[in-house]
């Protein structure tokens, strides 16, 4: 940490929410100047952002690496499309609180493996896990659509004040950025607090942390409660821009790009996650206009980035401006 | 034939070797004394090549071994009988043994000559050869090392407390093998605590604190007097 | 419904069948992971792999026994570069790591062969034509062949570690790489060849799976999932355990599919894995340590 006196920690303080006033208000006028491929695909980082930042708080605060985020993320869009399509009329937030609600669930066994598995073994557990789901989404067709999914009709944004209007590109793009933001302040003020530095102590040294008397077990469940939820929301978000949702986001494919992204951005960051989700989707974008098989070079730079950058960009960033 | 010049070694950030230089000659024995963590096992192991300097030079007959490879340090004669033995627990002690001597260039007569060799100085270990290393008493475990090591036929030994444990009768079963070595001309770079066996196998010996080598007498002056020993080791 | 005894006896063959195939992949990836820490994410794609370049190569000279010697010896020497390339500067870091990289070699793996082969299902003929009577099933005599050929293949890589020098330094290596390396031995080249064994063993069984399920660029993930959980049932890195793991889970599924749809069958094995590392964490194989 860079922060030694009061004056210092201010100062910090200060340019964080000069920086964080700032990328917000590039975002907030980004719908009205931007075209509508890049509206939509602004608005599609911004919900990939939110699920990397969830795994962030496992893979780079507790040191735990998850490979079933796509689990808390496909069951976020399917009890968001159980809202929709049992619940009449269709209201965002009822779909909010079945998302979050079918997100829960599996958290509430993933911690149970959290507290007794550690390292590779709880990453193959939650690789298999969300597998279990995919299994079961994609071949029970009677309730899950099976392979086709389900598509659904967007609710209406529903705020106080102002109820009863559809989406539009821009409301909710602006939607999805106010909860990814208040979200992220969320989880920034959770991993600097107390609790957050039990978890960093975890990481860093886990017998240790256990020997001076704090009950690891509890905060490892808080801790994949909290990234669950926060995975489900993204889940929930995505379902409602795409109003479908199929058993492939289930699939540990969608685990594996969320630990990309965390990975290129920097793990333990929060932000790094955003800006490496950022990074993949733009790779991405970029590339297969001209290579159908993108995925070749964007493996290559994952690999070669595991290797040679293992702080990601954001690590490394931080480590120049220390020096 | 072997030499430490001003070498640094770090584990991860804490600085353990602050610039250690010492020789062994050819066919010498050499002590390496100092109180527990001054940095002696360090010393041997940034010649083996298993921590890398970083600073300083080591070199081996003349060349500049520094950061090469355990592997070919060890081909080229250098043998390491760590403090902890690190015997290959699940491989039987002829196979532990066959580690160091299934070597491109060694012939079957010369094979069966060596065997022969350390089975003599340690009968105990023929007679378990055909059982898994890990079931060696500590004693045995030790001797096992020192025969492993021999079958690369070095022309230097790292020995890293070698009695540490063990009972006395062992000790001077140490003793004998490292006086055979001595007279086969087999060089070596000896830790100990034992101070005694140290001040009698060796003819020059070294002592370290804080991780670099403060003074070096002859065995046979430091035999005479005492005081030096007093004033590195307190004993 | 009432499951009659044959069908109990075809399944418990087309068990051990799957389960010497499995194991044949799953051994590898234990090995590997014993000897160098590393968890390939990559494995499934290299069986996957073996299975284009027979498919390939059966296509151009006709011959299975040329394509699975052929697919196994250039799967090795990808093996082996990958190695080189993407593990060997791994080495020494959390096994984590390696599965992050060897995840992004499965992602390059899968999508090269999609680029080179196209989305189409292979079909490998099979080498061996004949059926024999099973009940009222008429089973392929190459389903039994495989699993003797794949026993054999196991076999032969549990003498080559038994005896001789390089099983001895392989074993040596896996036990303590430091001291391996200090006896003078190539650490560094034992785990190039260990991994280009691990691959050409995985090649083989892409191959030899090619005439029974086909080969696809996407089998990878579903291989590599099935190793993995065999390899964690049967203690990490425990060459004997996987293999015992392989048939024992490839066996729970095949009963497992009397009831329910091959797709769902899988749970099963993905149920067994959890409750291992709930309950045995060490694997079923594997007594458990004092």
């Amino acid at each position: 940490m860079t922060a030694g006196t009061p004056a210092a920690t201010a100062r910090v303080d200060r340019a964080f929410w000069i920086g964080f006033a700032l990328v917000f208000g590039l975002l907030t006028v980004a719908p009205l100047v931007l075209p509508p491929f890049w509206r939509r695909f602004v608005t599609e980082i911004l919900i990939w952002g939110l699920l990397a930042m969830s795994s962030d708080i496992l893979i780079g605060y507790t040191g735990m690496v998850s490979f079933g985020h796509s689990a808390f993320f496909g069951l976020g869009m399917y009890g968001a499309a159980a809202a929709l399509l049992m619940v009449k009329p269709a209201n965002l937030w009822v779909a909010i609180v079945y998302g979050l609600f079918a997100a829960a669930v599996v958290a509430v066994f993933v911690a149970f493996f959290a507290t007794r598995l550690r390292d590779i073994y709880f990453a193959i557990t939650t690789l298999v896990f969300s597998q279990i789901f995919y299994v079961v989404i994609f071949t029970w067709t009677e309730v899950t659509g099976g392979e086709n999914g389900l598509t659904f009709r967007q609710p209406p944004l529903a705020l106080p004040g102002m109820t009863g209007h559809p989406f539009t590109p821009q409301t909710l793009h602006w939607f999805v950025l106010g909860v990814v933001a208040v979200s992220y302040l969320l989880l920034r003020r959770i991993t600097r607090s107390p609790f957050g530095m039990v978890l960093q102590s975890i990481r860093e040294n886990e017998p240790r942390t256990r020997a001076i008397g704090y009950p690891i077990e509890r905060y490892k469940i808080v801790a994949v409660m909290l990234s669950g939820l926060f995975a489900g929301l993204a889940g929930v978000l995505y379902a409602i821009q795409n109003k479908f949702t199929a058993p492939d986001f289930v699939f540990f494919l969608v685990s594996g790009e969320v630990v990309i992204f965390n990975v290129m951005g920097g793990v333990g960051t929060l932000v790094g996650p955003i800006v490496g989700a950022a990074f993949f989707l733009l790779l991405r974008e970029g590339l297969s206009r001209y290579f159908e098989y993108y995925l070749i070079p964007v493996g290559v730079i994952f690999t070669l980035m595991v290797i040679f950058l293992p702080q990601g960009f954001l690590g490394v960033l931080r480590r120049r401006l220390n020096e | 034939m072997l030499s430490l010049a001003d070498v640094h070694t770090y584990y991860g950030k804490s600085h353990i070797l602050h610039g250690v230089s010492l020789e062994v000659a050819a066919g010498e024995v050499v002590g390496l004394l100092g109180r527990n963590g001054v940095g002696k096992s360090t010393t041997l192991k940034s010649v083996m090549g298993l921590t890398r300097p970083a600073r300083g030079r080591v070199t081996f007959e003349g060349r500049d071994i520094t950061g090469m490879a355990p592997h070919q340090l060890a081909r080229l004669g250098i043998a390491w009988v760590p403090e902890d033995r690190r015997i290959f627990r699940l491989l039987s002690v002829l196979e532990n043994l066959r580690t160091g001597l299934d070597r491109a260039g060694v012939d079957d007569a010369r094979r069966q000559a060596l065997l022969d060799k350390v089975y003599r100085a340690f009968p105990v270990l023929r007679e378990r050869q055909y059982q898994a290393g890990g079931t060696l008493s500590g004693g045995e475990q030790q001797m096992l090392a020192i025969a492993r090591a021999m079958m690369l036929e070095p022309k230097i030994i790292l020995l890293d407390e070698p009695t540490e444990g063990l009972m006395p009768r062992m000790v001077s079963q140490i003793r004998d093998i490292i006086g055979l070595l001595n007279r086969e001309g087999v060089a070596i770079l000896l830790v100990e605590q034992n101070v005694p066996l140290t001040l009698e196998v060796s003819r020059r010996i070294y002592f370290m604190e804080k991780g670099v080598v403060r003074h070096q007498a002859l065995a046979a002056d430091l035999r005479a007097d005492h005081a030096v020993i007093h004033q590195y080791l307190g004993v | 419904m009432g499951i009659q005894l044959e069908q109990i006896v075809i399944q418990t063959v087309n068990g051990l069948v799957n389960g010497m195939v499995l194991a044949l992949v799953a051994s590898g990836l234990t090995l590997i992971f014993g000897i160098m820490d590393v968890v390939n994410f990559a494995h499934g794609d290299l069986v996957m792999l073996g299975g284009f370049v027979g498919a390939t190569t059966m296509a151009a000279t006709g011959n299975f026994w040329v394509a699975l010697l052929v697919a196994a010896v250039t799967v090795a020497v990808v093996g082996a570069a990958l190695q080189v390339t993407t593990l060997r500067p791994l080495l020494g870091r959390d096994p984590l790591t390696t599965i992050l990289a060897t995840f992004g070699v499965s992602l390059v793996l899968q999508k090269y062969a999609l680029w080179q082969w196209g989305p189409s299902a292979r079909q490998l003929a099979e080498p061996i034509t004949g059926r024999f009577d099973l009940f009222y099933l008429q089973y392929p005599w190459y389903r039994v062949a495989t699993a003797l050929f794949a026993g054999a293949i196991i076999g032969a890589l549990w003498l080559f570690l038994k005896r001789g020098t390089y099983g001895i330094w392989i074993r040596a290596t896996t036990q303590d790489r430091i001291m391996a390396a200090a006896m003078g031995i190539p650490v560094p080249w034992v785990h190039t060849t260990v991994f280009a064994i691990g691959a050409a063993m995985a090649a083989a069984s892409g191959v030899l799976f090619g005439p029974l399920g086909g080969v696809t660029q996407t089998m990878g993930a579903d291989f590599t999932l099935r190793a993995f959980i065999v390899v964690v049932v049967g203690g990490m890195g425990n060459l004997g355990g996987s293999i015992l793991a392989s048939i024992f889970i490839s066996l729970l599924e095949a009963y497992a599919s009397l009831f329910v749809s091959p797709a769902q069958a899988v749970i099963v094995s993905f149920v067994v894995l959890i409750l291992t590392l709930l309950f045995r964490p060490t694997g079923l194989f594997v007594p458990t340590p004092k």
